[in-house]
Protein backbone atom coordinates (compact mmCIF):
# COMPACT_ATOMS: atom_id res chain seq x y z
CA UNK A 1 0.00 0.00 0.00
CA UNK A 2 2.98 2.32 0.91
CA UNK A 3 4.38 1.25 -2.54
CA UNK A 4 1.30 2.49 -3.86
CA UNK A 5 0.69 6.39 -2.06
CA UNK A 6 4.51 6.37 -3.08
CA UNK A 7 4.11 5.73 -6.94
CA UNK A 8 0.64 7.63 -7.15
CA UNK A 9 0.51 11.53 -8.31
CA UNK A 10 0.06 14.12 -5.18
CA UNK A 11 -2.85 14.39 -3.95
CA UNK A 12 -3.17 18.03 -3.53
CA UNK A 13 -5.89 17.90 -0.85
CA UNK A 14 -6.82 21.78 -0.43
CA UNK A 15 -9.67 22.71 -2.44
CA UNK A 16 -10.36 20.57 -4.70
CA UNK A 17 -9.76 17.38 -2.00
CA UNK A 18 -13.01 18.34 -1.01
CA UNK A 19 -15.33 18.41 -3.71
CA UNK A 20 -13.64 15.37 -5.01
CA UNK A 21 -14.17 13.42 -1.71
CA UNK A 22 -17.94 15.20 -1.92
CA UNK A 23 -18.42 13.67 -5.28
CA UNK A 24 -17.25 9.94 -3.98
CA UNK A 25 -19.00 10.12 -0.64
CA UNK A 26 -22.57 10.83 -3.13
CA UNK A 27 -21.94 7.62 -5.00
CA UNK A 28 -21.13 5.60 -1.45
CA UNK A 29 -24.28 7.52 0.67
CA UNK A 30 -26.96 6.63 -2.39
CA UNK A 31 -25.47 2.80 -2.77
CA UNK A 32 -25.64 2.80 1.07
CA UNK A 33 -29.31 4.28 1.04
CA UNK A 34 -30.33 1.97 -1.98
CA UNK A 35 -28.96 -1.16 0.28
CA UNK A 36 -31.03 0.29 3.22
CA UNK A 37 -34.39 0.07 1.15
CA UNK A 38 -33.26 -3.44 0.56
CA UNK A 39 -33.00 -4.67 3.43
CA UNK A 40 -35.61 -3.37 4.96
CA UNK A 41 -37.80 -4.81 2.02
CA UNK A 42 -35.92 -7.90 2.69
CA UNK A 43 -37.03 -7.81 6.46
CA UNK A 44 -40.36 -7.83 5.45
CA UNK A 45 -40.38 -10.82 3.08
CA UNK A 46 -38.55 -12.89 5.76
CA UNK A 47 -41.64 -11.90 8.18
CA UNK A 48 -43.97 -12.92 5.01
CA UNK A 49 -42.07 -16.00 4.82
CA UNK A 50 -42.06 -16.94 8.49
CA UNK A 51 -45.94 -16.50 8.74
CA UNK A 52 -46.35 -18.99 6.04
CA UNK A 53 -44.49 -21.64 7.73
CA UNK A 54 -46.18 -21.09 10.27
CA UNK A 55 -49.35 -21.71 8.71
CA UNK A 56 -48.08 -24.91 7.06
CA UNK A 57 -46.85 -25.99 10.55
CA UNK A 58 -50.30 -25.64 12.00
CA UNK A 59 -52.03 -27.43 8.69
CA UNK A 60 -49.25 -30.05 9.21
CA UNK A 61 -50.06 -30.83 13.15
CA UNK A 62 -53.37 -30.57 12.56
CA UNK A 63 -53.45 -33.43 9.64
CA UNK A 64 -51.17 -35.26 12.16
CA UNK A 65 -53.71 -35.03 15.09
CA UNK A 66 -56.75 -35.98 12.02
CA UNK A 67 -54.28 -39.38 11.54
CA UNK A 68 -54.03 -40.28 15.29
CA UNK A 69 -57.92 -40.20 15.86
CA UNK A 70 -58.52 -42.16 12.89
CA UNK A 71 -56.44 -44.50 13.77
CA UNK A 72 -57.57 -44.59 17.36
CA UNK A 73 -61.14 -45.34 16.07
CA UNK B 1 -33.99 -19.18 -5.88
CA UNK B 2 -36.09 -17.10 -8.04
CA UNK B 3 -34.35 -16.73 -11.80
CA UNK B 4 -33.06 -13.43 -11.61
CA UNK B 5 -30.74 -14.58 -8.27
CA UNK B 6 -28.76 -17.06 -10.00
CA UNK B 7 -25.03 -15.57 -11.18
CA UNK B 8 -26.05 -12.92 -8.55
CA UNK B 9 -23.35 -14.08 -6.45
CA UNK B 10 -20.42 -14.58 -9.34
CA UNK B 11 -21.62 -10.81 -10.62
CA UNK B 12 -22.09 -9.05 -7.46
CA UNK B 13 -18.24 -10.03 -6.68
CA UNK B 14 -17.14 -9.28 -10.13
CA UNK B 15 -18.81 -5.98 -9.25
CA UNK B 16 -16.90 -5.24 -6.19
CA UNK B 17 -13.34 -6.05 -8.01
CA UNK B 18 -13.96 -3.94 -10.79
CA UNK B 19 -15.12 -0.85 -8.80
CA UNK B 20 -12.02 -1.38 -6.14
CA UNK B 21 -9.88 -1.68 -9.43
CA UNK B 22 -11.32 1.66 -10.70
CA UNK B 23 -10.40 3.25 -7.45
CA UNK B 24 -7.13 2.02 -7.47
CA UNK B 25 -6.85 2.77 -10.83
CA UNK B 26 -8.27 6.61 -10.60
CA UNK B 27 -6.39 7.83 -7.24
CA UNK B 28 -2.83 5.82 -8.04
CA UNK B 29 -2.65 5.32 -11.77
CA UNK B 30 -4.38 8.16 -13.25
CA UNK B 31 -2.52 11.44 -14.07
CA UNK B 32 -3.35 14.72 -12.82
CA UNK B 33 -5.34 16.49 -15.27
CA UNK B 34 -3.14 19.27 -16.99
CA UNK B 35 -5.70 21.40 -16.93
CA UNK B 36 -7.90 20.82 -13.82
CA UNK B 37 -5.51 18.80 -11.98
CA UNK B 38 -7.26 16.81 -8.84
CA UNK B 39 -11.11 18.15 -9.22
CA UNK B 40 -11.24 16.17 -12.77
CA UNK B 41 -10.88 13.15 -10.55
CA UNK B 42 -14.84 13.56 -10.64
CA UNK B 43 -14.80 13.01 -14.32
CA UNK B 44 -14.02 9.11 -13.42
CA UNK B 45 -17.89 8.82 -11.67
CA UNK B 46 -20.19 11.49 -12.92
CA UNK B 47 -19.92 10.33 -16.47
CA UNK B 48 -19.87 6.71 -15.61
CA UNK B 49 -22.79 7.25 -13.75
CA UNK B 50 -25.05 9.58 -17.02
CA UNK B 51 -23.88 7.25 -19.49
CA UNK B 52 -25.26 4.41 -17.62
CA UNK B 53 -28.19 6.17 -16.50
CA UNK B 54 -28.76 6.83 -20.18
CA UNK B 55 -28.36 3.44 -21.23
CA UNK B 56 -30.80 2.22 -18.36
CA UNK B 57 -33.84 4.75 -19.35
CA UNK B 58 -32.86 3.43 -23.22
CA UNK B 59 -33.23 -0.37 -21.92
CA UNK B 60 -36.74 0.69 -20.63
CA UNK B 61 -37.48 1.37 -23.38
CA UNK B 62 -36.30 -1.91 -25.07
CA UNK B 63 -38.40 -3.61 -22.36
CA UNK B 64 -41.41 -1.83 -22.61
CA UNK B 65 -41.10 -2.63 -26.61
CA UNK B 66 -40.75 -6.70 -25.65
CA UNK B 67 -43.87 -6.05 -23.15
CA UNK B 68 -45.71 -5.06 -25.71
CA UNK B 69 -45.11 -7.42 -28.28
CA UNK B 70 -45.47 -9.86 -26.20
CA UNK B 71 -48.02 -9.33 -23.45
CA UNK B 72 -45.83 -10.40 -20.79
CA UNK B 73 -45.87 -8.98 -17.46
CA UNK B 74 -42.27 -9.67 -16.67
CA UNK B 75 -40.98 -7.64 -19.39
CA UNK B 76 -42.84 -4.84 -17.55
CA UNK B 77 -41.18 -5.07 -14.31
CA UNK B 78 -38.07 -5.64 -16.36
CA UNK B 79 -38.55 -2.28 -17.61
CA UNK B 80 -40.13 -0.70 -14.46
CA UNK B 81 -36.24 -1.79 -12.94
CA UNK B 82 -34.34 -0.59 -15.30
CA UNK B 83 -36.17 2.60 -15.42
CA UNK B 84 -36.18 2.79 -11.05
CA UNK B 85 -32.19 1.95 -11.12
CA UNK B 86 -31.27 4.52 -14.42
CA UNK B 87 -33.02 7.41 -11.65
CA UNK B 88 -31.01 6.27 -8.68
CA UNK B 89 -27.79 6.40 -10.80
CA UNK B 90 -29.14 9.88 -12.65
CA UNK B 91 -29.42 11.33 -9.66
CA UNK B 92 -26.04 10.34 -9.07
CA UNK B 93 -24.31 11.94 -12.14
CA UNK B 94 -26.59 14.88 -11.45
CA UNK B 95 -25.02 15.50 -8.30
CA UNK B 96 -21.35 15.07 -9.16
CA UNK B 97 -21.94 16.89 -12.17
CA UNK B 98 -23.06 19.98 -10.00
CA UNK B 99 -20.40 19.33 -7.20
CA UNK B 100 -17.56 19.24 -10.41
CA UNK B 101 -19.45 22.06 -12.06
CA UNK B 102 -19.06 24.15 -8.59
CA UNK B 103 -15.61 23.30 -8.69
CA UNK B 104 -14.52 24.05 -12.01
CA UNK B 105 -16.85 26.81 -13.09
CA UNK B 106 -17.76 28.08 -9.60
CA UNK B 107 -21.46 27.40 -10.20
CA UNK B 108 -23.50 24.90 -9.16
CA UNK B 109 -25.62 24.69 -12.19
CA UNK B 110 -25.17 26.39 -15.33
CA UNK B 111 -28.53 26.78 -17.64
CA UNK B 112 -26.68 28.07 -20.55
CA UNK B 113 -24.67 24.46 -20.63
CA UNK B 114 -26.75 22.01 -23.36
CA UNK B 115 -25.43 18.82 -21.78
CA UNK B 116 -26.47 19.65 -18.25
CA UNK B 117 -29.77 21.14 -18.96
CA UNK B 118 -30.92 18.32 -21.46
CA UNK B 119 -29.64 15.67 -18.68
CA UNK B 120 -32.03 17.33 -16.64
CA UNK B 121 -34.57 17.41 -19.31
CA UNK B 122 -34.55 13.73 -19.35
CA UNK B 123 -34.28 13.05 -15.89
CA UNK B 124 -37.25 15.52 -15.44
CA UNK B 125 -39.20 13.00 -18.32
CA UNK B 126 -38.17 10.02 -16.48
CA UNK B 127 -39.13 11.32 -13.08
CA UNK B 128 -43.02 11.21 -14.62
CA UNK B 129 -42.79 7.50 -15.19
CA UNK B 130 -43.46 6.46 -11.75
CA UNK B 131 -46.21 9.17 -10.93
CA UNK B 132 -47.83 8.14 -14.02
CA UNK B 133 -47.91 4.17 -13.23
CA UNK B 134 -49.22 5.62 -9.92
CA UNK B 135 -52.40 7.57 -11.63
CA UNK B 136 -53.46 4.55 -13.27
CA UNK B 137 -55.17 1.76 -11.36
CA UNK B 138 -56.28 -1.06 -13.54
CA UNK B 139 -52.68 -3.03 -13.67
CA UNK B 140 -53.11 -3.83 -17.59
CA UNK B 141 -53.83 -0.67 -18.35
CA UNK B 142 -51.09 0.41 -16.29
CA UNK B 143 -48.48 -2.06 -17.84
CA UNK B 144 -49.47 -1.07 -21.32
CA UNK B 145 -49.59 2.56 -20.85
CA UNK B 146 -46.03 2.40 -19.38
CA UNK B 147 -44.25 0.65 -21.75
CA UNK B 148 -45.68 2.83 -24.66
CA UNK B 149 -44.15 5.76 -21.83
CA UNK B 150 -40.61 4.24 -21.41
CA UNK B 151 -40.63 3.88 -25.38
CA UNK B 152 -41.26 6.57 -26.32
CA UNK B 153 -39.36 8.56 -23.60
CA UNK B 154 -36.06 5.86 -24.29
CA UNK B 155 -36.07 6.84 -28.20
CA UNK B 156 -35.92 11.22 -27.18
CA UNK B 157 -32.58 9.71 -25.43
CA UNK B 158 -30.49 8.69 -28.46
CA UNK B 159 -32.31 12.05 -30.02
CA UNK B 160 -31.52 14.56 -27.76
CA UNK B 161 -28.04 13.11 -27.08
CA UNK B 162 -27.29 13.56 -30.68
CA UNK B 163 -28.86 16.94 -30.85
CA UNK B 164 -26.99 18.56 -27.68
CA UNK B 165 -23.66 16.86 -29.79
CA UNK B 166 -24.42 19.14 -32.48
CA UNK B 167 -24.88 22.28 -30.71
CA UNK B 168 -22.31 24.78 -31.55
CA UNK B 169 -21.85 26.26 -28.32
CA UNK B 170 -19.99 24.17 -26.51
CA UNK B 171 -19.27 24.80 -22.69
CA UNK B 172 -18.63 21.04 -21.67
CA UNK B 173 -15.24 19.32 -22.53
CA UNK B 174 -15.80 16.87 -25.51
CA UNK B 175 -13.12 14.33 -24.15
CA UNK B 176 -14.74 10.88 -25.96
CA UNK B 177 -16.01 10.72 -29.59
CA UNK B 178 -16.18 7.71 -31.93
CA UNK B 179 -12.74 8.67 -32.92
CA UNK B 180 -10.94 8.09 -30.24
CA UNK B 181 -11.81 11.08 -28.10
CA UNK B 182 -8.89 13.35 -26.57
CA UNK B 183 -8.30 11.35 -23.23
CA UNK B 184 -4.57 10.15 -22.92
CA UNK B 185 -3.64 6.01 -22.57
CA UNK B 186 -3.77 6.08 -18.31
CA UNK B 187 -6.78 8.27 -18.42
CA UNK B 188 -8.89 6.25 -21.18
CA UNK B 189 -7.99 2.80 -19.36
CA UNK B 190 -9.39 4.44 -15.64
CA UNK B 191 -12.06 5.42 -17.43
CA UNK B 192 -13.56 2.39 -19.32
CA UNK B 193 -12.80 0.29 -15.89
CA UNK B 194 -14.92 3.42 -13.83
CA UNK B 195 -17.56 2.75 -16.50
CA UNK B 196 -17.44 -1.26 -16.51
CA UNK B 197 -17.64 -0.97 -13.07
CA UNK B 198 -20.72 1.32 -12.99
CA UNK B 199 -22.22 -0.91 -15.64
CA UNK B 200 -21.86 -3.69 -13.22
CA UNK B 201 -22.92 -2.21 -10.82
CA UNK B 202 -26.24 -1.02 -12.69
CA UNK B 203 -26.73 -4.62 -13.70
CA UNK B 204 -26.14 -6.09 -10.13
CA UNK B 205 -28.61 -3.95 -8.32
CA UNK B 206 -31.43 -4.46 -11.27
CA UNK B 207 -30.63 -8.14 -10.65
CA UNK B 208 -31.27 -7.88 -6.96
CA UNK B 209 -34.36 -5.83 -7.49
CA UNK B 210 -35.82 -8.39 -9.98
CA UNK B 211 -34.42 -10.85 -7.62
CA UNK B 212 -36.61 -9.69 -4.55
CA UNK B 213 -39.48 -8.31 -6.73
CA UNK B 214 -39.80 -11.93 -7.98
CA UNK B 215 -39.84 -13.99 -4.45
CA UNK B 216 -42.19 -11.27 -2.62
CA UNK B 217 -44.67 -12.21 -5.66
CA UNK B 218 -44.20 -15.65 -5.41
CA UNK B 219 -44.44 -15.19 -1.66
CA UNK B 220 -47.56 -13.46 -2.53
CA UNK B 221 -48.94 -16.14 -4.52
CA UNK B 222 -48.04 -19.07 -1.75
CA UNK B 223 -49.96 -16.99 0.87
CA UNK B 224 -53.24 -16.40 -1.39
CA UNK B 225 -53.42 -20.46 -2.37
CA UNK B 226 -52.46 -21.04 1.10
CA UNK B 227 -54.72 -19.32 3.30
CA UNK B 228 -57.04 -17.69 0.83
CA UNK B 229 -57.60 -14.87 -1.19
CA UNK B 230 -59.62 -13.18 1.38
CA UNK B 231 -57.03 -13.89 3.92
CA UNK B 232 -54.39 -11.92 2.18
CA UNK B 233 -54.90 -8.08 2.52
CA UNK B 234 -55.20 -6.42 -1.11
CA UNK B 235 -52.05 -4.78 -2.53
CA UNK B 236 -51.95 -1.42 -2.09
CA UNK B 237 -52.45 1.26 -5.25
CA UNK B 238 -48.67 1.48 -6.54
CA UNK B 239 -46.38 2.44 -9.43
CA UNK B 240 -44.69 -0.64 -9.04
CA UNK B 241 -45.97 -3.75 -11.56
CA UNK B 242 -48.12 -6.33 -9.38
Amino acid sequence: MSMLVAAAPALPLHTAGKYVAGAYIVFVALILIYVGIMAKRLRSTERQLAEVRHELERRDQEREVDREAERVA
Amino acid sequence: MTTYAKGLKGLSLATIVTITVALALVFFYAPLDADQGFIQKIFYIHVPLAIVSLCGFILGGIFGIAHLRTGDRRYDMRSYVAIHMALIFGVGGLITGSIWAKASWGHWWVWNEPTLVSFLIVLLLFATYQPLRFSIEDPERQARYASVFAIVAGAFVPLNFIAVRLAQQFVHPRVLTLTGGNLPGPMRLTFLVSLAGAALLYATLWKYEMAAKDARMQLRRLRRSLVGEDAVAPLRRSAAPS
